[in-house]
């Protein structure tokens, strides 16, 4: 995909602890502000609960503490990303978003090796414009259910 | 012409004529000898032929107009029906549902259908279609036609009934034959004119074709009608020839005794071949008379029918828009309590109360007869009994019912794998049944009924019903339970057992059953569906399979409750009361507080500990208890306090969060939160 013919992306970016993170606008539904979330028992720690999004319930999840970064309280920056991938909507709880720009798709590079960086697994590669460094991150990745104990599979006891 | 736009009316249709055509055939196995019945089939096959040729699908048509042949020979007693023509009649039926299938696809409906469309050719010259030809049944076949030369009609008892006493009244009895010209273009309206200077004359008795395929331009230029009048042969035949573009009308008088002797010699060269014609001709004797009546009566309901088809889309949508609002008026309703103005409140009660009444009728609409999923039982049960060589009797009670259709949708595939369940390991072979002093044939019997806020299906069978220690012993080769727990259980606890996954007590794997897929399977769908099973079983007496399902699953009513600072919902269908329980009533027993309530001993759970719930403010030293139960279990849910009842709009916790411990589902709230919705049966084990 890398080598394929200088085609453009847009992208949407945003921000966690001290790095800049983008996804495709293509997989962004809309960008909300955090509102009264109702927490859902028996999930992982990142499921923060669902939303009432114009009528649809909507999962929210933390993507800090997705990555194992420290949570932190919500402040005015604090933005909810809704993004729909295989027929999920979820949405990212993120420090900021910011930008949306666009880059081509040759600019993207394979992400740096780092071990023992749980975000590794998600990233899909990095990119460079000016002096930003953007990671981007596989959506797919971070939602797919079958790797996170106790969200599918939830049985009795 | 553009034909697309019938294309949907087409399907619909045709798959309605299917359905009559399935449902008549087997009827018509139980009553070989009913012709009213063959009628009916005829009449549904023929008019899907010209609807298919009308919309260019040559292979249904011409498919369509083999069987119809056939069914034109039965209905004309020239070839008796037997199961092994009613196979050959099924079959093309499967076949002509598989284009329809097709067509509904987006498929073009071709289909190889020449291997039936030859077993028809068969039948209908008289051979049997495995090739054996049986001699008699030919010799009938060919026997026969020339009965049927010597007067155009032939006629039943009751017909002859009518003409025998209008001859005593001084009437004569007169068949005419009209032929309209060949560049006839309006033949139905011809045959309309034709009729009504019948009508003025006399009455009409009969028409050949009938008034209905008449009605549809279904004969070529000619047709037969017999009238009783008191005028002359002459003076009607004038009368006939008036109406423009009669080329000839024939009439001549026909006799009684002459009609009479022809029947007598239909019967006798049956008779000959066929010992049971006597049981026909009484047959023939009693339902003509209704047959008559309905077809005059059936145009005359057609235009008086007063429904539309709306596409289930649009109801859908109907139903969505209909849930926002009911959140709407959550939101209203709460509004109007905070604020405490007395008109905002008296114009709310008043809209509530009009979409109170709004929601019943939008429910109602979505409301399907169970009919929709039963119906196609009884094909299965036949060629189920037949793969396994037993014998069933399926019997359906309260298909008429009404559920949501988003119920109807889910609980076919549950159904068929309860009967097929009922048919392979229920009842038992014939010579098993009958070496336990019981009627060869086994009964399996279908019944849906109302009751309260539920409706309920059960399959009930007369068979060999399920064996507790068999249930046992292999629960316990599997790892299901322990021994010391089987022996502990009661019959009920055992026989839920079998819904465990990976279970099956078959002796033998079949095709049909035994996998130990399937009843888990059942279990889970009909649990997801807000419903439960039951089980109900006598040793050699036979089973009884009960699913207990919701009307509607899109709103329900549920009691709010309060947890600490969180609401839930618990929905109204499960609980059996509310309480408060101070303190010192809890009683400890095995590390599990219980309740005595009402001479019972109940269970708590507390749900701010199974829920996780933050704790910010301590308890006092009374309890609000929420008694739920689960069939004949029961609980006492512990919450903080109870805020009231509401109707709420349920909605999935969407695909991510699927599979969520004891929460079924979220609502959203007058305020605009979203509560979720305990899950009581999975909270009582």
């Amino acid at each position: 995909m890398v080598e394929e013919m200088t085609a453009d992306l847009k992208l949407i970016v945003f921000q966690l602890k001290d790095k800049e993170y983008a996804i495709p606008v293509s997989q962004v539904l809309s960008i909300e502000k955090v509102e009264h979330i109702t927490r859902v028992p028996g999930t992982a720690n990142y499921v923060k609960g669902v939303i009432n999004l114009r009528g649809i319930v909507t999962p929210i999840i933390n993507l800090r503490s997705r990555f194992d970064l420290e949570e932190e309280g919500y402040n005015d920056h604090t933005r909810v990303i809704i993004v729909a991938v295989n027929d999920m909507e979820v949405g990212l709880i993120v420090d900021s978003a910011n930008d949306v720009i666009d880059i081509s798709e040759d600019s993207i590079e394979p992400s740096p090796e780092v071990v023992g960086n749980v975000e590794a697994d998600y990233v899909l590669g990095v990119t460079k414009i000016e002096k930003r460094l953007l990671i981007l991150i596989d959506l797919e990745k971070v939602l797919n259910v079958d790797d996170i104990p106790g969200l599918s599979g939830n049985t009795e006891e | 012409m553009e034909m697309s736009q019938y294309l949907e009316v087409f399907i619909e249709e045709s798959k309605e004529h299917l359905q009559a055509c399935n449902e008549q055939l087997l009827e018509l196995e139980k009553n070989p000898e009913d012709l009213k019945i063959v009628n009916d089939i005829f009449r549904s096959a023929h008019t899907l032929k010209g609807m298919s040729a009308t919309m260019g699908y040559e292979d249904l048509a011409s498919l369509t107009h083999q069987m119809e042949n056939v069914l034109d020979a039965i209905r004309n007693q020239k070839i008796k029906v037997n199961s092994e023509i009613l196979d050959v009649v099924f079959l093309s039926v499967d076949d002509l549902e598989a284009m329809v299938e097709s067509i509904a696809g987006g498929g073009d409906g071709k289909r190889d259908v020449s291997s039936v469309v030859e077993k028809l050719k068969l039948i209908e010259q008289g051979k049997s279609p495995a090739g054996a030809l049986a001699a008699a049944e030919t010799a009938v076949a060919i026997a026969e036609p020339p009965q049927f030369s010597a007067a155009k009609s032939s006629y039943d008892e009751f017909e002859l009934t009518v003409i025998e006493q209008s001859n005593e009244q001084g009437f004569h009895a007169y068949e005419i034959t009209v032929q309209l010209r060949e560049d006839c273009l309006l033949k139905a309206a011809r045959v309309f004119m034709v009729f009504e200077v019948l009508e003025t004359t006399g009455e009409v008795i009969k028409s050949s074709p009938s008034a209905d395929q008449l009605e549809e331009e279904q004969f070529d230029h000619e047709f037969t009608v017999t009238i009783v009048t008191k005028e002359s042969i002459d003076d009607i035949q004038k009368k006939v020839m008036k109406v423009s573009e009669v080329e000839k009308a024939d009439v001549h008088a026909i006799s009684v005794e002459e009609l009479k002797k022809q029947a007598a010699d239909v019967e006798d060269s049956t008779q000959t071949t066929v010992e049971d014609t006597p049981v026909l001709a009484e047959v023939v004797d009693i339902t003509p008379p209704e047959a008559q009546k309905d077809d005059k009566k059936a145009p005359a309901k057609q235009s008086s029918n007063k429904t539309i088809r709306v596409n289930i889309e649009r109801l859908d949508i109907l139903m969505n828009l209909f849930e926002e609002l009911v959140i709407d008026r959550g939101r209203l309703e709460q509004i109007s309590r905070d604020l405490n103005n007395q008109e905002l409140q008296e114009t709310v009660e008043h809209m509530s109360r009009i979409s109170g009444d709004l929601q019943n009728i939008i429910l109602n609409m979505r409301m399907v007869p169970v009919e929709t999923v039963f119906n196609r039982f009884p094909r299965m049960v036949r060629q189920l009994a037949r793969d396994l060589n037993k014998k069933i009797n399926l019997q359906i009670i309260g298909a008429e019912t009404e559920l949501d259709r988003t119920v109807i949708d889910e609980i076919g595939d549950p159904l068929v794998h309860l009967i097929r369940n009922a048919l392979d390991h229920g009842v038992e072979t014939p010579e098993e049944r009958k070496a336990k002093g019981k009627n060869e044939e086994g009964n399996v019997v279908l019944k849906a009924f109302h009751s309260g806020n539920h409706v309920f299906i059960e399959i009930d069978d007369d068979g060999a019903g399920i064996s507790r220690d068999k249930v046992l012993a292999k629960a316990l080769k599997n790892g299901i339970i322990t021994e010391q727990a089987g022996a502990a259980m009661t019959d009920k606890q055992v026989f839920e057992l079998i819904f465990a996954s990976g279970f099956s007590t078959a002796d033998k794997i079949s095709d049909v059953s035994g996998r130990g897929v399937g009843l888990d399977v059942v279990k889970n769908t009909i649990e997801s569906l807000g419903g439960s099973v039951t089980i109900d079983s006598k040793l050699g007496q036979g089973s009884t399979f009960s699913i207990q399902l919701p009307l509607t699953l899109s709103i329900i009513s549920v009691m709010l409750v309060e947890i600490q600072k969180e609401k839930f919902a618990v929905p109204l269908s499960s609980i059996i009361e509310t309480a408060i329980v101070k303190e010192s009533d809890i009683l400890n027993a095995h590390n599990q507080k219980v309740i005595d309530f009402r001479g019972k001993v109940v269970p708590l759970l507390f749900l701010k500990d199974i829920f996780e719930v933050p704790v910010s403010e301590q308890g006092d030293e009374f309890y609000s208890v929420v008694i739920v139960r689960k069939g004949d279990k029961m609980a006492g849910l512990v919450v903080d306090s109870f805020i009231g009842q509401q109707e709420v709009v349920l909605k999935s916790l969407g695909s991510y969060l699927s599979n969520v411990f004891a929460i079924s589902g979220a609502t959203i709230l007058g305020d605009g939160q979203v509560a979720l919705i305990v899950d009581c049966n999975a909270l009582i084990k």
